[in-house]
């Protein structure tokens, strides 16, 4: 991709400019934390799970713009949504990104997200657009924390120091 | 040709020398992204110049074999070689012998060999080690590691907000205690040149041995090990237009021949039975196993390429683009430049209000621009001006002031398309 305008959207750099969802949510059912060492990505979700659907649903952190408009898309399109919807919309996400998912295919859910599908041309920032992603599925099963350095959670690391 | 006229070349390079030397770089003809490469990450790695890959050709094609070995033909050119390229590096540095010249993988392992060598040998409970706030990740884990298996305690030299090390709180530091100090030449996130000389003599006072980590200087200034005075000096080829997988250990060989091997293996021994083994002499005595051979012969032909456009001709060149980029990058509105110290390296890092570095990068990138964006290994020296990354520009003799133009022209359009 040459023209960083196909990536760099008017709809992404108002995503970052002025995130939506963002902030936390006082007595969230699930948190879920990620964050891309590498890089600084930092991301903080808070949501409420009520009979299996999302509520509401918040994020906070710091980020580059592709971070900080994924995740605030992100929120958007999965508020109201079932678990099961949300999964599915994190897989497909997830399989544009890295170029195994066609955005374009008919049985897409994506809609609005395929503005994303730019980042598969740019491998160094594929762990930006994800990242949202990745925290959102392990907010969903019970909330942890994660890391998309390298496209595989890194085994627990031993500290050196104080 | 002595040392010092190789070294002392006055020569200044002009725009006529500019063009031959990047005439004499085949990677700066590439197009990235539709457009002319600009390449502004020589902090991270430089480029090779036709001569270095020519010389790689040559060893691969015509004198390749293991080297201190068999007594064949090609084995004793490519010892001969080999050996010749240890001589290079000594004249480089202007060390007294070339046994003081260990070849190692590149700064990291030359570091770690002192680590081990020297380190666990030397430094025990309770010792303090002194290193700055400005290290690279390479000059810190590893004493960190020592710190923590021996009881060793690390100290940190501070900096103010132009990323100068404050030698008074420096100065305070030593003690009694104090075994070792760990201090980089110039640093690799800021390109602030620390005052080594003054510091390694203070250190010296105290009875202190020094470790300097020059990968950010060596290519871009003389080096005079006799001038410094440090114990140990460590760089890597792949900066200063060698190869990676080279790079080189500078010991005071009393210190040296004190000090235990960090590897065990062939070619460190003088004789192995199943009880004893006694070790072979410096600097043989730290290369253990097949060295790579071509990469250290490159990095001879590199410091011959290098000496031939003259080393200080190089820092006077640099010192001018570094200038005007600073000067250019100052008057952009919205742009913090981050490290201001007043002796700088050819190092530019830099923020832009409300942009991240990474989309930065990205953006540039798509003109063809090479930078680094990131915490340069140096996560401390980001946390001390409280930014998760910076975008950094670096630059090396090859580079030009047009170059330095398509950078603002770059930062400008990424502030056009985020405002």
């Amino acid at each position: 991709m040459t023209d960083m305008r196909q990536l760099y959207q008017e709809v992404i750099l108002d995503h970052n400019r002025k995130p939506r969802n963002f902030g936390s949510i006082l007595g969230a059912n699930r948190h879920a934390e990620g964050h891309n060492p590498l890089c600084g990505d930092h991301i903080k979700l808070s949501m409420n799970l009520l009979d299996d659907r999302i509520e509401t649903i918040a994020f906070e952190g710091e980020g580059c713009a592709i971070c900080k408009a994924s995740a605030s898309m992100m929120t958007g399109a999965v508020k109201g949504k079932s678990v099961r919807d949300a999964e599915t919309l994190v897989e497909e996400f997830r399989g544009m990104a890295t170029g195994t998912f066609d955005p374009d295919n008919q049985n897409s859910h994506l809609g609005r997200l395929k503005i994303f599908a730019g980042v598969k041309d740019l491998p160094s920032r594929v762990k930006c657009a994800i990242l949202p992603w990745h925290t959102l599925h392990a907010a969903l099963h019970a909330g942890c924390s994660v890391s998309t350095e390298g496209e595989a959670d890194p085994a627990p690391g031993t500290t050196i120091g104080e | 040709m002595s040392v010092e006229e190789i070294n002392g070349a006055r020569t200044p390079i002009d725009q006529i020398m500019l063009e031959k030397i990047r005439a004499d770089f085949p990677i700066l003809g590439l197009q990235v992204s539709g457009k002319p490469l600009v390449y502004l990450d020589n902090a991270a790695s430089s480029h090779m110049p036709q001569a270095v890959i020519d010389r790689i050709v040559r060893y691969q094609t015509q004198e390749h074999s293991n080297i201190h070995r068999a007594v064949h033909y090609l084995s004793e050119l490519a010892t001969r070689e080999f050996e010749e390229a240890r001589v290079k590096v000594q004249h480089f540095l202007k060390a007294k012998e070339s046994r003081e010249i260990i070849f190692t993988r590149g700064t990291t392992e030359a570091i770690n060999l002192v680590m081990h060598g020297y380190g666990r040998s030397f430094i025990g409970k309770g010792d303090e080690i002194i290193l700055s706030g400005l290290e690279h990740h390479a000059n810190i884990v590893p004493w960190q590691m020592l710190a923590q298996e021996k009881g060793a305690v690390l100290r940190v030299i501070p900096m103010n907000d132009a990323g100068e090390l404050l030698i008074d709180e420096f100065e305070a530091l030593f003690n009694s205690k104090t075994k070792f100090l760990a201090l980089s030449h110039v640093s690799n996130a800021l390109g602030t040149i620390n005052p080594v000389k003054q510091m390694v003599a203070y250190a010296h006072k105290h009875g202190v041995p020094v470790l300097l980590d020059g990968a950010q200087a060596a290519p871009h200034q003389p080096l005079d090990m006799q001038d410094l005075d440090c114990d140990f000096y460590a760089f890597s080829g792949h900066k200063m237009c060698g190869p990676t997988g080279i790079g080189v250990l500078y010991g005071k060989a009393q210190l040296l021949e004190k000090m235990q091997p960090y590897q065990g293996g062939g070619d460190m021994i003088l004789s192995v039975t199943f009880e004893k083994t006694t070790y072979n002499v410096i600097p043989a005595k730290f290369e253990a196993g097949t060295p790579p051979i071509m990469a250290a012969i490159a990095l001879g032909a590199a410091i011959d390429y290098l000496n031939g456009i003259g080393l200080a001709g190089i820092e006077l060149y640099e010192k001018e683009l570094l200038d005007y980029a600073t000067m250019r990058v100052s008057a952009l509105p919205g742009v913090r430049i981050i490290g201001t110290a007043k002796k700088k390296a050819a190092v530019l890092s830099f923020e832009i209000k409300g942009v991240h570095p990474h989309d930065v990068g990205t953006i540039l990138n798509s003109d063809g621009i090479a930078i680094r964006t990131g915490h340069h290994c140096a996560q401390p020296v980001m946390q001390r001006f409280h930014v998760p990354a910076t975008a950094r520009a670096s630059f090396a003799f090859y580079n030009t002031k047009q170059e330095i133009d398509k950078l603002i022209d770059g930062i400008r359009k990424v502030q056009e398309m985020f405002s």
